[in-house]
């Protein structure tokens, strides 16, 4: 038997969000932003996006490029660490499986890179077969600066931190090499329905 | 880096005295069995288990120095909450409260980082900072430390005493309040939100390398690491920590 609070009645049930929850998390209507430095501006003119590391050869758009590319409008439910869930945010951008398109590799992970410095890991296997995009645009409007513009990382079925803002691009790599979070005590994998929260969580 | 993840369990701590720090805010004192220690900047996670099984989580920051025998955590009362009007409303000494970690690698500081240290804190944002105030303290520390602290009145601002009184015998320590909604009679102190002339006139120089530790409230903190950037800081020395409007 667990431990009990007494006196405590919880009222987050009522909002009745019926299996959209994973363990721990709450309902938010808002958006809170997380970030562990000021917010990078890249003017757009500089900005581009990579995919480096064990490739054939390396692949480079610039904005005007990226913008280019196919792009699919999606609606995912977010799962933040710090405990808050949204429930049907839009993206517009681009999916991953585009960008990989006739890029050769025997990499089994990928480490996304940002501005300010920023990385995460992830297996191969989670940023393909539909399962995440590089988004620029939240609920039809350009990404916020705060939110991770010009474009982020979209990786919804991990914790958010996984979807990196301000992503320039990502490293493929032979070996998993742990990101900015992920050596700092969070999960190496952060998916929110097994409460993969910290280091030795499952 | 290189440590063995060890899991975090969650324990059952005692809570050992409810102290009001101010109208909305106050501090809960924990005994925890088992407690490992944190770094000054950590946070615990909260969870609250009904009788029917549902549960709800929280994280709040650990205000305590790691000197101190019991550790505290500092808590806003948000009237639309889930928790945080059961740990300030519900809970007596006495009682039991279930939570893990400490958490969190980042948003730290202990005398070993050095300084200069620049602390800029809105509302209950300052519990974090103030775990690193206590633990200089603590230590005998004398890392210079600048506080920028902005509040909206003056009974607003928490651990107003423990403040002045940390100041009053530190030439190495300087706190500078800023209340931004109301004055009391004679106020000579800041009256405005944060702006880059407040941290220019406070911080030190960019050439100075000060480590700036940022948290409040979100616009709060993007506006004051933004000032800082464009002061001329470099933006790898500014570690930014939000509370926001969000939390329960």
């Amino acid at each position: 038997m667990s431990f009990i609070s007494r006196g405590f009645k919880g009222r987050g049930r009522r909002e009745g969000a019926a299996g959209r929850l994973p363990p721990g998390q709450y309902l938010e209507h808002g958006f809170p932003v997380l970030s562990a430095g000021p917010t990078p501006h890249t003017p757009l003119d500089r900005w581009d996006f990579t995919m480096v590391g064990q490739v054939d050869q390396v692949r480079r758009w610039t904005w005007d490029e990226f913008l280019a590319l196919p792009a699919e409008t999606i609606t995912r439910d977010i799962h933040c660490v710090t405990k808050w869930s949204k429930l049907d945010s839009t993206w517009t951008g681009v999916s991953v499986d585009t960008l990989l398109d006739g890029v050769e590799t025997s990499a089994d992970y990928v480490l996304a890179f940002c501005d300010g410095g920023y990385t995460t890991n992830l297996p191969l296997e989670d940023v393909t077969g539909g399962k995440a995009w590089i988004a620029y645009a939240y609920e039809g409007q350009p990404l916020a600066p705060a939110h991770g513009g010009p474009a982020r990382l979209l990786v919804p079925h991990l914790y958010f931190w996984k979807s990196a803002k301000w992503v320039r691009g990502l490293e493929l790599l032979a070996a998993d090499q742990p990101g900015f979070w992920e050596s700092l005590g969070y999960h190496n994998r952060g998916d929110p329905w097994r409460e993969q929260r910290y280091w030795g969580d499952e | 880096m290189g440590a063995v993840p060890s899991r975090l369990s969650w324990r059952v701590a005692t809570v050992r005295a409810v102290q009001p720090e101010t109208q909305r805010v106050l501090s809960l004192v924990l005994d925890v069995p088992g407690w490992d220690g944190h770094q000054p900047g950590q946070h615990i996670d909260v969870r609250l288990t009904a009788a029917d099984g549902y549960q709800a989580q929280r994280s709040y920051s650990i205000s305590s120095a790691p000197e101190d025998p019991a550790i505290t955590i500092t808590v806003e009362r948000l009237d639309d909450g889930e928790v945080s009007p059961y740990l300030a409303d519900v809970l007596r000494p006495g009682d039991g409260l279930e939570l893990r970690g400490p958490i969190g690698g980042w948003f730290t500081w202990t005398t070993q980082d050095g300084g200069p240290l620049l602390l800029v804190a809105g509302g209950s944002g300052l519990a974090p900072l103030m775990a690193m105030l206590r633990h200089r303290a603590a230590r005998r520390s004398t890392v210079p430390v600048r506080l920028l602290y902005s509040s909206r009145g003056f009974d607003d601002i928490i651990y107003r005493a423990e403040l002045d009184r940390l100041v009053s015998h530190d030439p190495d320590l300087a706190v500078v309040h800023t209340l931004t909604r109301s004055q009391p009679p004679g106020w000579t102190g800041y009256a405005r939100r944060i702006d880059g002339a407040m941290l220019a006139a406070v911080a030190w120089a960019p050439e100075a390398r000060p480590l700036a530790m940022v948290c409040g409230p979100t616009p709060m903190v993007e506006a004051v690491a933004d000032a800082l950037v464009a002061l001329g800081h470099d933006p790898g020395r500014i570690r930014t920590e939000r509370f926001g409007p969000t939390g329960g």
